[in-house]
């Protein structure tokens, strides 16, 4: 049965391509801030209630239930300390670029949800956290930040609801370990931004010690629309426990990369089809994705083709959905130095607290160049795989596990390959020294 | 890990650097990214006042700036908090320049996304205009970094360079780039192939009429 593709009507980032204006007039146009303050009248526990029964998970990456997480907020303060709501706008994860067409084309959105959000977990004011490389996005949301003051949607009396609730923009300046979210309230107090032991975790004590909420840029920017069209309206889209739409990524060999937003559980083959005009070279021509920003194993070609894309499809093949940022390559890839050049990358963004990532990810990296170009022993493939497994899990954040999967997945999919390059490269020292 | 910089902190650089001060509108912007935090939370900020301050030494030098130690000394008293705390700040996120760069900043990301559509060539194309790694070109006009993912990964390869995105790209496009920034000429940003942001190359396949008009799709729910 040919998949059931998302409609425009039913798409929630209308002005995805930024062919129109972003600014209040525009957006306005397009629905957003259309009475605001009858959601807000709703109350706290009806819009979290709403929001875990629309199913929407957390699209950052864990898939954690939105609704939920807010109702770990507590509902007074008998201290008179202030809740705070953080937005993740930290963007880094090789692959991901949809955080971006959020901010620099449809930011009322975000800061609707932001407002929507922040009153249903009584947070007094939001953080939007904006990775330091995103210098015109950053532009683009404080001007409109500046548009929803002026006109009174956010400040005191946010949009006549009776609320009062604040949005800063916080910039910051290119660390990928700030999108964890206690390193994210680490570097929003002016620090380094080194993840925090939990417990205690944020909704109890995050920013400056109050409880803290830190949530994606797509998981706050859907909320509005969420709510207008009702819960059952997104939990009409995927499959049971994957509900609603989502923004993909496409980038590597395919046709034409693009973003674009489609309901989950769309099966990988279509979605390739439909958005991008297909691999580069055929279908034959497939050697393997990444389904879910580089922090995922890779998915060999013939597994991924007719999988559902969400959270319980592809962790069903070993890998995630994560932030579904799908990275696709064809049969012309060099696998290893793939995946040897993601080792590099987390390698150059451990933070160096903990001791199995600062010294593991190096290694692993260096040990991975040699597997490029086979100068090693096939024992040495098995220390690797070791090696992986005692940085997994032996860390504070899981910025460790995300430099082991890889690897990993390397590992279990392409070993014969390893081992073909060992052996080549033993074949050439031999005939080195007959000579 | 990063690599661990070299940091100039000789007698020249405190001569010059020595009695920095936020220009009077610098200064302003500073008080406004204070006041984003609560009170007594000043120390928030000081990653927005180094970027300021980082710009002041842009503009000061027709650089894209970087972070002398007194500059740096500078924005740690200017919050209030000791130097060593700024210090850590400026040394641990990677857009806070150590030394100095040139007029333009070449940042080539070089994560897998772009390297499977041909980074390499990018790279290759800044290494035949005299460039290298990390290094400034005796002209001082080109700084070359290879950076990690800078999140334009639907339209790779891309580079930034100081502000701006250049996303697209490929060996020729990427050396008319370098020549038209050498020659002083305006550049467009973004794609360089004609795409608007993410949409697939030739025209979106969905949403087309948002293309013409702001079309408001709520009275079809």
């Amino acid at each position: 049965m040919a998949f059931d593709f998302l409609q425009d009507k039913d798409r929630i980032f209308t002005n995805v391509y930024g062919f129109q204006s972003w600014d209040l007039k525009a957006a306005q146009k397009r629905g957003d801030w259309d009475n605001t303050a009858d959601i807000i009248k709703r109350g706290n526990d009806k819009i979290i209630e709403e929001m875990k029964e629309s199913g929407l998970r957390g699209r950052g990456g864990a898939g954690f239930p939105t609704g939920l997480k807010w109702s770990f907020m507590p509902k007074e303060s008998p201290d008179g300390r202030p809740s705070f709501l953080v937005i993740n706008a930290d963007e880094s994860e090789p692959g991901s670029c949809k955080d971006r067409e959020i901010l620099r084309n449809d930011p009322h959105k975000l800061i609707e949800g932001a407002l929507i959000a922040g009153f249903a977990m009584r947070a007094r004011a939001a953080y939007i956290y904006i990775r330091g490389e995103y210098i015109m996005e950053a532009k683009v949301m404080e001007a409109a930040v500046k548009e929803a003051y002026d006109a009174g949607l956010i400040g005191k009396n946010a949009a006549k609801s009776g609320y009062d609730f604040d949005v800063f923009v916080h910039r910051g300046a290119g660390a990928y370990i700030c999108g964890e979210e206690t390193a994210m309230i680490e570097s929003l107090e002016g620090k380094k931004g080194q993840p925090r032991l939990k417990p205690p975790f944020p909704a109890g004590a995050g920013l400056y010690g109050c409880p803290t909420t830190v949530n994606n840029v797509e998981s706050i920017a859907v909320v509005p629309t969420i709510l207008r069209r009702g819960a059952s309206w997104f939990a009409g889209f995927g499959r049971e426990n994957n509900h609603g739409t989502k923004l993909f990524q496409v980038s590597g060999h395919v046709d034409k990369p693009a973003v674009f937003e489609e309901a989950m559980s769309v099966p990988f083959k279509d979605m390739i089809e439909k958005h991008c005009g297909g691999i580069t070279g055929g279908w034959d021509n497939l050697l393997a994705v990444i389904p879910g920003g580089s922090s995922v194993p890779l998915v060999p070609a013939e597994q991924i083709m007719d999988a559902p894309m969400d959270f319980d499809g592809l962790k069903d093949l070993g890998s995630g959905l994560g932030t579904a940022a799908v990275i696709v390559m064809d049969k012309s890839t060099d696998i290893v130095r793939a995946i040897s050049r993601l080792s590099y990358f987390y390698k150059h963004e451990s933070c160096g607290q903990c001791t199995p990532c600062r010294e593991g990810t190096g290694w692993m990296w260096r040990v991975m160049e040699k597997m490029r170009d086979g100068d090693a022993e096939i024992g040495d493939i098995d220390t690797l795989y070791e090696v992986t497994k005692q940085v997994e899990g032996h860390t504070i954040c899981a910025l460790g596990d995300a430099a082991a999967w890889p690897i990993q997945g390397l590992i279990r999919h392409f070993r014969p390959e390893m081992e073909r390059r060992i052996r080549e490269n033993k074949g050439a020292e031999v005939l080195e020294a007959a000579e | 890990m990063a690599e661990a910089p070299n940091i100039p902190d000789e007698l020249e650089v405190r001569a010059k650097w020595g009695d920095f001060k936020f220009t009077p509108a610098n200064e302003k912007l500073a008080k406004w990214q204070i006041a984003k935090y609560p009170e007594g939370r000043q120390k928030s900020a000081v990653m927005a006042l180094l970027d300021l301050a980082q710009r002041q030494v842009g503009a000061d030098t027709d650089t894209q700036g970087w972070l002398p130690v007194p500059v740096i000394e500078y924005v740690a008293a200017y919050l209030d908090m000791p130097y060593m705390r700024a210090y850590e700040v400026a040394t641990f996120y990677t857009m806070y320049n150590l030394a100095p760069v040139g007029r333009f900043h070449v940042q080539v990301c070089g994560t897998t996304p772009c390297m499977l559509r041909g980074s390499d060539d990018v790279m290759a194309a800044c290494k035949n205009k005299g460039m290298a790694k990390g290094k400034t070109t005796p002209d001082g006009l080109f700084t070359l970094t290879e950076v990690e993912c800078m999140g334009n990964c639907s339209n790779a390869p891309m580079v930034q360079i100081n502000d701006d995105n250049y996303e697209d790209l490929d060996y020729d496009i990427m050396t008319r780039i370098l020549e038209d920034l050498a020659d002083g000429k305006e550049i467009p940003v973004g794609s360089q192939i004609g795409r608007k942001t993410s949409e697939p190359e030739g025209g979106p396949v969905v949403l087309k009429e948002m293309v013409k008009a702001n079309h408001d799709y709520r009275k079809e729910w």
